[in-house]
């Protein structure tokens, strides 16, 4: 690899497990910004069945677009002095691969096998299971579920350092009865992660060494009012990119194209997440829509959390997220009449033919009412993850150990959050940026005053791992190009009476007022603050109590300041259906949010 | 040239089909490299470890567990017969003695003296596979498997429920927009393969249960049919495993969609014709998707039709994926390379499209697959 100072070209690509993006970042007038970019469908179906193909197809645009040259056939031409063909520097990320599937083991359902679960859906996995010693299953029902459903990995946990053995030792035995064998390929082992109490590791060995590929990392519950995941957690990602990852078709190959590892997707944009609640001191919730699943970072309290809703997704999980929020759920947000029949056979054919696109204004629309229960309900699972961990350990008094009721409060404070970061395709490519806007106050309901924006091209994941090797063309094509500021958004908690007054915002002479119920739009231009003062009505609260005045600064965007005094805690959808309807096209048109039909 | 990558689904009438056939455990593969085979020969059996039985030696002893295993009357590995006494406390003078019958036949796989667990395993269970399609061993998996290799038509449909089925196949549709009525479904198609046209209900689908129609292929079914016909939500692509009794195969799409016409010729031409499907499918990394393979007697030629591996180009002929116009076919008569903004005002790749009775439209590249020719 170059020098970084003479690193002037950069190719990236992210392989999704639905589009293959690649960005052409260059060097120009002493700064690094985006170029051009490309898209593929990522090429993991039969008869291609190779990541690379995709990779490939996406370059090649990139060549077109930016009309240079980059390929020779099928490699990267890599330039030797910093001008001619080729690039300078070719890096990658996937979350090509699939999801992750893991079972949990732990004694106590409550208590090791929840903090189980907590570090394997942490590290994206799926929990198909979770078997503790007191789930009132027998044994051998244990086993025969460990076999039939065939995980890939197993996380197994139990007891305090230095405690009693004989729980985890029998959890132990379960597994090595059950002789499990792993979803792919009949040739290895199946990986399990014992994260329990040191003194039981000798005998775990003599029990699984033979049977499954044994790993052994820090126990997660080291004492009863301890939590320490990470190394569990740690483990789980290096088994999955090894393991699972490597599965999809062509990985290997790509890996040999890079100049630096290849990282995987959520991982890449956590990191960039992370930096910018770190450097900028503020609460940030980020958001990465997939076709396969969804992934929410948060950075409250000084506490990075990521969690991947594994089966949460516009195209090869659109059916799931159909499943897990209700039909009935995703049809509140169509703003039309339509056929329950009709809905779901078009959900269908989005996820057997993932990367078709909407190209009418209908399909369009409900692919966005599918995203916003998709976000939902990942911020839902985050919520439920994101808990009072104190970066690696998180202590928690005996009576808390005691309780358990979900382990802890959950960090998320929609109140104190200053910014939200939309990624993926159905936020980044959305044909109007207020859509973007009002997908995520629908999904996430903000609450008081909190910056909007979304990566403009889907180009987190790449800038994450660019970060790793040359930070400051990644900040400058982070800042420059990457993040979009779409506004703030104001929403007060609360509930008053239809078309009471509810907000009054002045700033810069002006005055704006809106009515409970409605939403609207202030203009101020991007990179434009202002200090305003917001009042509320009697019943609401917009942080500082109810019915306080609230002084605070007001940031610009591509949609401007958005007011939204539909109200919280809770928000509520009219139930009647041509209500509901109505009210949706209302707070379409305050915002323009779809060209007129 | 202007060009563009289409995932498309095969469905040809004459190619080279291999088909690799595993066990699910290393095991004994049975024939070797060159053999003919039958479609429901046995190509290779393993046994799998019999289910596990656990037993509280200790608990039911009444001693701590490092002392249980001195009870034991049979050792390690000895095979035990059901009800026979595995363990036997002293008692008092003889009298008071705890015995312990064994709950199954099987073996004695471990004690623990940690948990004062016994371990008794079942006897293991024969698992075998055949070789699902008729044609010649071109490879040996080392205890694991063969692949297979035929000429055969091979119709690859978009999506489908149940695991591997042989049968007849018997044409049904009268043409490949009918929609299968109940009365279509008579006493003579049992242990058959239907060939249905655009639509098939849960109710036509329990018909096929009940007469014992073993599979069908069509071109759409709607979605509340299907979660009515399997009684629960289907979440995420991964199906197969469902043991309903009929394995299905859609060709097309949710909703009621035509059959393709080439899928449904070539459907026809092999009317009465003894075929191999799979509605296996999982749209996920390493996709699969259902299928139906008609094998040809194992010498015939095939000139493999030659893969669009380019891309589509001006002419291919393709079909639209997508609502409007869902499953229109026709050719590609324009790939403006530059962005176009479409209706929903997003700026995407587009090609210029020609119905069969020259009309033309816009549409993105994204929503049409190349069907091959």
């Amino acid at each position: 690899m170059k020098e970084k100072d003479q690193i002037t070209r950069i190719l990236a690509t992210d392989c999704g497990s639905t589009t293959t993006k690649a960005i052409l970042i260059e060097k120009r007038e002493n700064e690094y910004r985006l170029i051009v970019r490309g898209e593929a469908p990522t090429t993991v179906e039969a008869p291609y069945e190779d990541v690379t193909k995709g990779v490939l197809n996406a370059i090649k645009e990139v060549e077109e677009l930016a009309g240079i040259k980059i390929l020779d056939g099928d490699n990267i031409i890599k330039r030797e002095k910093s001008e001619g063909d080729g690039v300078d520097i070719y890096i990658s990320t996937s979350s090509a691969g699939g999801g992750l599937q893991m079972m949990v083991a732990g004694v106590v359902d409550k208590m090791s096998a929840e903090s189980a679960a907590r570090a394997a859906l942490g590290a994206g996995s799926i929990v198909m299971d979770v078997i503790a010693t007191n789930d009132k299953r027998m044994d051998h029902e244990r086993i025969k579920r460990i076999r039939t459903l065939r995980p890939d990995m197993i996380l197994l946990s139990g007891g305090t350092d230095g405690g009693t053995i004989t729980h985890v030792v029998q959890l132990a035995e379960i597994i090595q009865a059950a002789d499990p064998k792993p979803r792919f390929g009949a040739g290895y082992k199946l990986p399990v992660i014992y994260a329990g109490n040191n003194k039981a590791v000798d005998e775990i060995k003599e029990r699984l060494e033979k049977k499954t590929a044994l790993y052994i990392v820090d126990n997660l519950r080291p004492t009863l009012e301890k939590e320490n995941l990470k190394p569990a957690r740690d483990k789980i990602h290096d088994l999955f990119m090894e393991h699972v990852m490597a599965q999809a078709p062509g990985y290997r190959k790509l890996m040999d194209m890079t100049d630096v590892p290849i990282m995987p997707t959520p991982g890449a944009v956590g990191l960039l997440i992370e930096t910018i609640g770190k450097r900028d001191k503020i609460e940030v919730l980020g958001v990465d829509i997939g076709g396969a699943t969804t992934d929410v970072f948060s950075y409250f309290q000084n506490t990075f959390n990521r969690t991947v809703s594994a089966n949460l997704g516009m195209s090869y999980s659109i059916s799931n997220v159909v499943k897990e929020a209700g039909l009935k759920n995703i049809m509140r947000w169509v703003p039309f009449h339509m056929d329950e029949k009709d809905l779901r056979n078009r959900i269908r054919n989005k996820m057997i033919r993932p990367t078709t696109i909407p190209s009418t204004l209908d399909e369009l629309q409900i692919e966005q009412a599918i995203s916003r229960e998709a976000l939902r309900l990942a911020l839902e699972q985050h919520k439920t993850m994101a808990v009072g961990l104190k970066g690696v350990q998180k202590e928690r008094t005996i009576s808390d150990a005691f309780e358990q009721t979900s382990t802890g409060e959950t960090l998320v404070n929609m109140l104190t959050l200053n910014l939200i970061v939309g990624s993926g395709g159905v936020l980044s490519h959305a044909p109007r940026r207020v859509q973007s806007a009002l997908m995520m106050i629908d999904a996430f309901l903000p609450e008081g005053i909190t910056m909007l924006t979304v990566d403009s091209i889907f180009m987190m994941p790449q800038l994450g791992v660019l970060s790793t090797v040359h930070e400051k063309a990644a900040t400058e094509v982070f800042e420059k190009d990457c993040l979009i500021r779409l506004g703030s958004c104001i929403a007060p908690m609360g509930n008053i009476k239809e078309g009471q007054e509810a907000v009054r915002i002045k700033f810069d002479d002006k005055e704006f007022v809106f009515n409970f119920g409605d939403m609207g739009v202030i203009p101020l231009e991007l990179n434009k603050k202002v200090k305003a003062v917001i009042s509320v009505a009697k019943g609401l609260d917009l942080g500082n109590g109810k019915g306080k005045e609230v002084e605070a600064e007001l940031e610009g965007g591509v949609v401007g300041v958005i007011v939204d005094a539909r109200g919280r805690r809770p928000f509520v959808l009219p139930e009647n259906d041509n209500e509901r309807v109505e009210k949706l096209k209302k707070w379409i048109k305050a915002l323009n949010v779809y060209p007129e039909k | 040239m202007a060009h563009s990558y289409t995932p498309g689904l095969k469905v040809t009438e004459k190619a080279i089909v291999k088909k690799e056939r595993r066990l699910p455990l290393k095991g004994e593969v049975l024939v070797k490299v060159g053999d003919l085979v039958k479609a429901d020969d046995i190509v290779a059996r393993t046994e799998l470890p019999g289910d596990v039985e656990r037993l509280n030696l200790a608990g039911k002893l009444g001693v701590p567990p490092k002392e249980a295993s001195s009870f034991l009357k049979v050792s390690i590995g000895d095979k035990i017969k059901k009800d026979q006494i595995i363990a036997e406390s002293k008692g008092f003078l003889g009298l008071f003695k705890t015995s312990i019958p064994s709950p199954i036949d099987g073996i004695v796989e471990n004690y623990s003296d940690i948990t004062g667990m016994l371990t008794l395993r079942k006897p293991p269970k024969k698992v075998e596979i055949d070789a699902y399609v008729n044609g010649k061993v071109v490879e040996v998996i080392e205890n694991e498997g063969i692949v297979v290799q035929t000429p055969a038509t091979f119709i690859q449909g978009i999506f489908g429920i149940g695991g591997e089925v042989k049968g007849e196949l018997k044409l049904v549709a009268k043409s490949p927009d009918y929609v299968l009525t109940k009365n279509d479904i008579t006493e003579d198609l049992k242990g058959k393969i239907v060939i249905g046209g655009s639509l098939v209900t849960s109710e036509i689908l329990n018909e096929c249960v009940k007469k014992g129609v073993i599979g069908i292929v069509v071109g759409g079914i709607d979605d509340k049919d299907l979660k009515d016909f399997l009684g629960e939500e289907i979440g995420v692509a991964i199906t197969g495993q469902e043991e309903k009794g009929v394995t299905v195969i859609v060709t097309e799409g949710f909703g009621q969609m035509t059959m393709a016409k080439k899928t449904f010729d070539i459907l026809s031409k092999n009317d009465g014709k003894r075929a191999s499907i799979n509605g296996a499918t999982q749209i996920r990394a390493g996709v699969m998707r259902p299928e139906v393979i008609v094998t040809y007697d194992i010498d015939t030629i095939v000139e493999e039709s030659k893969h669009a591996e380019m891309g589509m180009d001006i002419n291919s002929v393709v079909r639209i994926i997508r609502q409007p116009y869902f499953g229109a076919i026709g050719k590609v008569v324009g790939l403006p390379s530059q962005l176009q903004k479409i209706e929903t005002e997003a700026h995407v790749r587009v090609l210029e499209f020609e119905f069969e009775d020259g009309k033309r439209i816009v549409l993105p590249r994204a929503n049409v697959e190349l069907i091959e020719e």
